[in-house]
Formats: C-alpha cells, structure tokens, sequence
C-alpha cells in the first residue's frame, strides 16, 4: 500500500512538473505532405524539416508522408471531419476551394502583422499566387510547384533534316515538324510518332496549355463559374483531336502519362509535353541529347502551373498557427527553396531563390532548368473550382470522349459546361 | 441455475466477435441506409432529410447507368470464363505429367501477386508500341493498338487481367475437389467403356457442384470487389468506360466527397450483391448435390 502511495505521489510529481515545464517546452506540430515524383522528394522535407526543428528548440514537427496528392487530401480532410486535422499540409493548390467549403483552412492574411510579412507575400511569381488566392485573401503558399513543358530529341530533329536546336515556337509548326519527324514502316505502321500530349486521367492540366495559347481562361478567378463551351476552347480542342486523325502526327486514343517518359526514351516520340516535375528523370535516363523549350504559342504563349502549397488549418491553437507560419516562412525562404528545387526539379516559386549562389551554380551546370522559370512569365492558373475534383471530372470527361472520337469537341464541351453549371449555381 | 451460467457463458464466448461484427460491419451499413436519405454536409451547409432525392438522383445519373453496365458485362464474363478455365487446369494439372508441380505453381502464382503489382505489369503489357503484346504483334506486322486508350477495348482489357488473377484462385479449389473423387469411379466407368467426355459430363462435373457453388459465389462478390487494376491502370477512363461500381463509389466519396451520394450507390450495390448470394444459396443449392 505504502508502495503504491509512493509511486502514485511520484507520478503525480512527474505530471506536475511536465506541466510546469510545458510553457517552455515544445509546441507540436503535425505536418501532412505528399510525394508525387520519385526521387529524393520525401528525404528532402524530412531533412528540411529536422534543420528547422534542430535551429528552432521550442517546436517540434512531426512530419507525415501521406502519399500521393489525392491521399493527403484525403486524409486530411478526414482527420479534419473528426475534428483533429494537421496543423499544416502541402495539398494541390487546386483544392484550395474545397479546403474553404469544408471551412478546413484560415487565411495568411489573419496571421500576419507585421509589413515585412506583408511583403513575403508578395515575393512570390504572381503566377503561383493566382491559384492561392480567391475574394482578396491568400490562403496558399507555393511550394512544390511546376507547369508543363516540351521536351524533344535533338537526334530525331537532325535524323529528320531539322534543325537539332530549333523547337516548335507555334502550333502550325508544332505539326509541321510532327509531319517530318512521324516515322512509318513498310506496312504504313508508324515506329515513331512527332509529338505525344499524355491524356490519361488529367487531360485538363495539359489541355489547359491550348486553351491559355488559344487567349481563353476556362475558370473564373473565384472559382463558381467555368467557361468550357467558349469557341476559343473547343477550337483548342479541335486542334488537340486533329493531331491524331487529320495530321496524324500523335498516337490516336487516350496517351498514357506514365509510360511518357519511356516512350521519349525508346523513341516512340521525338517531342513530349509533360512536367518539368520529370527533368531529372529526364537527364538521367534520356540516351541521346535532348532540348526543354516553353510550349508552342498560338495566339499567344501559355500553360497552366500545377503542384502543391502549404495551407494551414483552423482548428490549432493560436501559438500552433503561430509556429506553423514561422516554418512555412522559414522553409518559403530562397536558400530553402533553392535546396528544395535542385533536389526536385520542381520551379522554385520566388524571384531571389533564383540569385543564390547555390541555384546560380545549378543553372550554369544545367540550363534547362532555366525554362520552366521563364515560362512562368505567360503562365495561368491551374483549372479550380468549388467541388473542384467534381468539375475536373466532368471536363476530363468531356476531353476523353472527344479525343477518343465518342463525341464531337463541341457537343462535348457544351455539355460539360451545363452540367458544370448544374453544380455551380448554388456557389453564385 | 446451471443452464442460466450456461447461457450467460455462451453469450461471454460470442461478445468479442459480436462487438466487431456489430462495430465494423453492421453498425456502418445501417448508418450508410440512413445517410443515404440526407444531404451530404459542406462546411456551413449541414447535412438535411431529403427523403428519396438521392435515389432519384441516380436513377437520373448517366455515368451511374454507363459504369452499372460496365459492371454487368464485367461479371458476365469474368465469372463463366474464370470458372471454366480453372477447371481445365484442374483437370490438367491433376492428370499425370512431368513438371506438376512446376505448373501448378505457374497457375497459381497470379493470385499470390497483388492486384496493384500484377496491374503494373499489365500495363507494360498493353503499352502501344513498345509494350509486350505490340512487340509481339509487330513481328506479324500488326499496327499500333491503344489498348487501355480506345474505350471500345479498354473494358475488355481489364477483364482480361480480372480473369488471370482469378483463374489460378479457383482452380486450387477444384483441384482439392478433384482429389476428393474416389478413383474407384473411373475404374467402373472405365469398365463399363464410358469416354472420357461422358465420364466428366455425367460423373465429375456433377460432384464438383458444391465447388462450383462456392466459387461462383466468390466469383460474383470479386466482380464487384476487384477494382484494384482500375486505380492503377485506367483511373476509369476513358470517359468511363472502364469505371465499374466500387470505383465509382470511391470517387463519389472520396474525390467529390459527395458522401450522401455514396452512400446511396452503396446501398443499391448492397442490395444487388445480397439478391444475387441469396438467390445463390436458395435456389441452386437445391440442386446442387450428387443424389
């Protein structure tokens, strides 16, 4: 008995003192991320995430890996209903609208104080902002963000009598120079085709590199009305079905994304549009020479950017929300974000990330990487709405039947649109 | 007295599996019957009773329709073709021949992969140009073919994975039944100069029912169960056309987050699965012993 009287009067000492100590020891913080590229992604943020720890003792992070980008907001969202979401996550910056809806998330705008935090927000490329702002608020931080790009073989170019250095700069020689690369054998069947836009399960990201060089945003700024039945759209569209049944430079049917790389590499296609998330995979793995050019322009230069931003949650403590905007300013910083992209591939997102010396160094060795940042210049933002996922939906939908010939690029759009509308009118 | 301790020890006995029977299956689908009449809740919206609005609603729903009969053909010809191969390979591989136990493993090594992995190879498979069945095609001088991207082939492409996981399953179970026949049968057929057709119609078919019965049964459940490949191979695309039931609900509740909607797919599913084992059990199992 005098045992027991003993441990429980030690106990409770012990949780005296914890709480006693708890004001100067740790905030906790959970941070959920995902990893949609392979590579050193994961390791990074671990890494970055333990340097912040170790220069900042009163905070610890825990941080998640939660999977691919649909996982995280997944189960954030669920941990959000039970009522113990994350402190903070790095989710696409097109479910920003879903996160408000489902009144998951706050501002930066009710957090910061201060003009010099102020101004971080400005340090941004304004169009990485587009998709994290909406009704004069911000609530994302870039992060790991990207927009396409066309990759193309120098050696297929010169194999073809074209000049190895010169990409396509307009849609009419993007098939023009898809007519003289698409490759045939004997039989008529084709060994190599010009030009490969992957269209399997989100041909709206790609898509919208058409619809922005075609001078039309398909979505409107605060994300309750979508403009897929333009004639500026469907006109895109019929460009990107006419690539494989009129000039017949592009594998007819839905292009796999996965499997766009490889392709590139077997030689299945002299010109690809894809990520620049895929640049190191690409100078690893390519087995000749190979060029990254912005896409080609029509009526003007264009292309979505995609990827993630940091959001934090609502449901924290004040000196949680407090902490959870130091590490974001702190990781948001050029030598952070400098480290982040050189291990990535993804764009930095702000101007003086580029100027550090470490990045400087970077882009002498491998000017490529170059591209992505210049483009940034026409980019738009990526397609979101309200029921983001749900719209999306509707519209790969529509892409997918025209593009596999189910429908004609008009009806399709037309009726995407109506049905978009159905869901949007009770936002308006 | 003792019946009573008895019957309160019984009771003891059945509590822990009860719990979680009622913890994890029937308390969800209750609750899943009764949010199906409720509105799913978006932030300040909450959820309300909107009676059977959710059930019109998919009766008025083309993707539901389109990925309902997606599902129907995907059953009808998963379930007859796995069947009938694996009893053919039963058969094969009860007989006498070198390697046995070589192709008995072959067999059965689809059903040991995941269905994550085995959908990955799969892919490589039906890549256009440079995947295996191209490759093969091109050395006869066969174009291109975008099996996954043409939504007239795509269904067939994924049943055909659906078939290789699943025949190697259901031969293992026909195997077990076939080594259960006494041979004593083939030797009287043998003796009274059946052939070896008549000896299968008349004796082994018959006695492997109760194994058909079974299988069939699981057969249907993982026409509706095994989506796995669709995730990894074709997200449902193009525009549906590879989208079966259990994908559709997953996507309803977990990218739309439309949950009230989901719920109601899940009931209609529930009711389909529940009419078809009953139905099973009931009728066939009549007439499903050797008498």
């Amino acid at each position: 008995m005098t045992m027991l009287r003993k441990l429980g009067a030690a106990a409770g000492a012990a949780a005296l003192s914890a709480a006693l100590a708890a004001p100067a020891s740790a905030v906790d913080l959970q941070f959920f991320f995902p990893v949609a590229v392979g590579g050193k992604a994961a390791q990074t943020i671990e890494e970055l995430t333990a340097d912040y720890v170790a220069q900042n003792p009163g905070v610890n992070i825990e941080a998640v890996y939660a999977g691919s980008y649909q996982d995280t907001i997944t189960k954030t969202l669920t941990a959000a209903r039970g009522g113990e979401p994350p402190q903070l996550a790095v989710i696409l910056s097109v479910d920003m609208f879903t996160l408000i809806e489902e009144d998951a998330i706050m501002p930066f705008d009710d957090l910061i104080e201060t003009d010099e935090e102020r101004a971080w927000l400005d340090a941004f490329y304004p169009a990485f902002m587009e998709n994290s702002q909406t009704g004069g608020k911000t609530y994302g931080i870039p992060f790991q963000r990207s927009t396409p790009v066309l990759y193309w073989n120098k050696e297929a170019f010169a194999e073809a009598g074209l000049d190895p250095e010169t990409p396509p700069a307009t849609w009419e020689e993007m098939v023009e120079f898809g007519k003289t690369l698409t490759k045939r054998d004997g039989d008529g069947n084709v060994t190599q085709w010009g030009v490969r836009i992957p269209s399997s399960g989100f041909p709206y990201w790609l898509f919208q590199g058409l619809t922005t060089q075609n001078d039309v945003i398909i979505a409107s700024g605060d994300g309750d009305e979508t403009y897929f039945d333009d004639p500026r759209v469907v006109e895109a569209l019929q460009y990107l079905v006419d690539l494989s049944t009129v000039h017949e430079v592009m594998q007819p049917g839905i292009i796999e994304w996965g499997a766009t790389p490889k392709a590139f590499f077997e030689g299945q296609t002299a010109m690809m549009w894809t990520t620049t998330g895929n640049l190191t995979n690409v100078r690893n793995n390519a087995p000749f020479d190979f060029g990254v050019a912005m896409l080609p322009a029509n009526k003007r230069r264009g292309a979505p950017t995609g990827g993630g931003n940091f959001f934090i949650f609502k449901d924290s403590t004040d000196e949680q929300k407090e902490a959870s905007l130091d590490f974001i300013k702190w990781i948001s910083a050029p030598a952070q974000a400098a480290r982040w992209s050189i291990a990535t591939g993804y764009v930095a997102p702000r101007p003086d990330a580029w100027e550090t010396p470490e990045m400087k160094a970077y882009v002498a060795d491998f000017p490529p990487a170059l591209v992505a940042r210049d483009q940034l210049e026409f980019a738009v933002a990526e397609l979101s709405t309200y029921q983001n996922q749900r719209i999306t939906t509707i519209f790969n939908d529509a892409l997918e039947a025209a593009i596999t010939g189910q429908k004609e690029p008009a009806e399709a759009l037309a009726e995407a649109q109506a049905q978009a509308d159905r869901i949007l009118r009770a936002y308006r | 007295m003792p019946r009573r301790i008895e019957w309160v020890y019984g009771w003891l006995l059945l509590t822990p599996a009860l719990f979680l029977l009622f913890a994890f299956t029937h308390v969800p689908a209750v609750k899943t019957v009764v949010d199906s009449f409720f509105s799913t809740a978006r932030g300040a919206r909450p959820s309300t009773f909107v009676g059977l609005d959710n059930y019109r609603l998919l009766m008025e729903d083309p993707v539901f329709w389109q990925v309902f009969s997606n599902n129907v053909w995907y059953a009808l010809i998963t379930i007859p073709v796995s069947i009938a191969l694996a009893i053919v390979m039963a058969l094969w591989v009860d007989g006498k021949l070198t390697g046995r136990g070589f192709v008995r493993m072959a067999y059965f090594a689809p059903t040991v992969l995941p269905l994550i992995a085995v959908a990955n190879i799969w892919m490589f498979f039906y890549t256009p140009g440079f995947g295996l069945i191209d490759q093969i095609r091109s050395l006869f001088g066969g174009a291109q073919v975008n099996w996954l991207g043409d939504p007239d082939l795509v269904l067939g492409a994924v049943i055909v994975v659906a078939i290789w996981k699943e025949a190697g399953f259901f031969m293992i179970f026909y195997l077990a039944a076939l080594q259960s026949i006494p041979p004593s049968l083939r030797e009287a057929a043998a003796i009274e100069g059946a052939s070896r057709w008549t000896f299968f119609r008349r004796v082994t078919f018959p006695l492997l029912m109760p194994t058909t019965l079974f299988v069939s049964i699981n057969a249907v459940i993982n026409s509706v169960r095994l989506v796995d490949h669709i995730f990894v191979m074709t997200e449902g695309g193009p525009d549906n056309h590879s989208s079966l039931l259990l994908f559709y609900i997953y996507e309803t509740a977990f990218k739309f987050w439309d949950t009230a909607y989901a719920a109601t797919l899940t009931v209609v599913v529930l009711a389909i699965l529940s009419v078809l084992a009953i139905g099973q059990f009931y009728l066939v199992d009549k007439k499903v012993h050797y008498r």
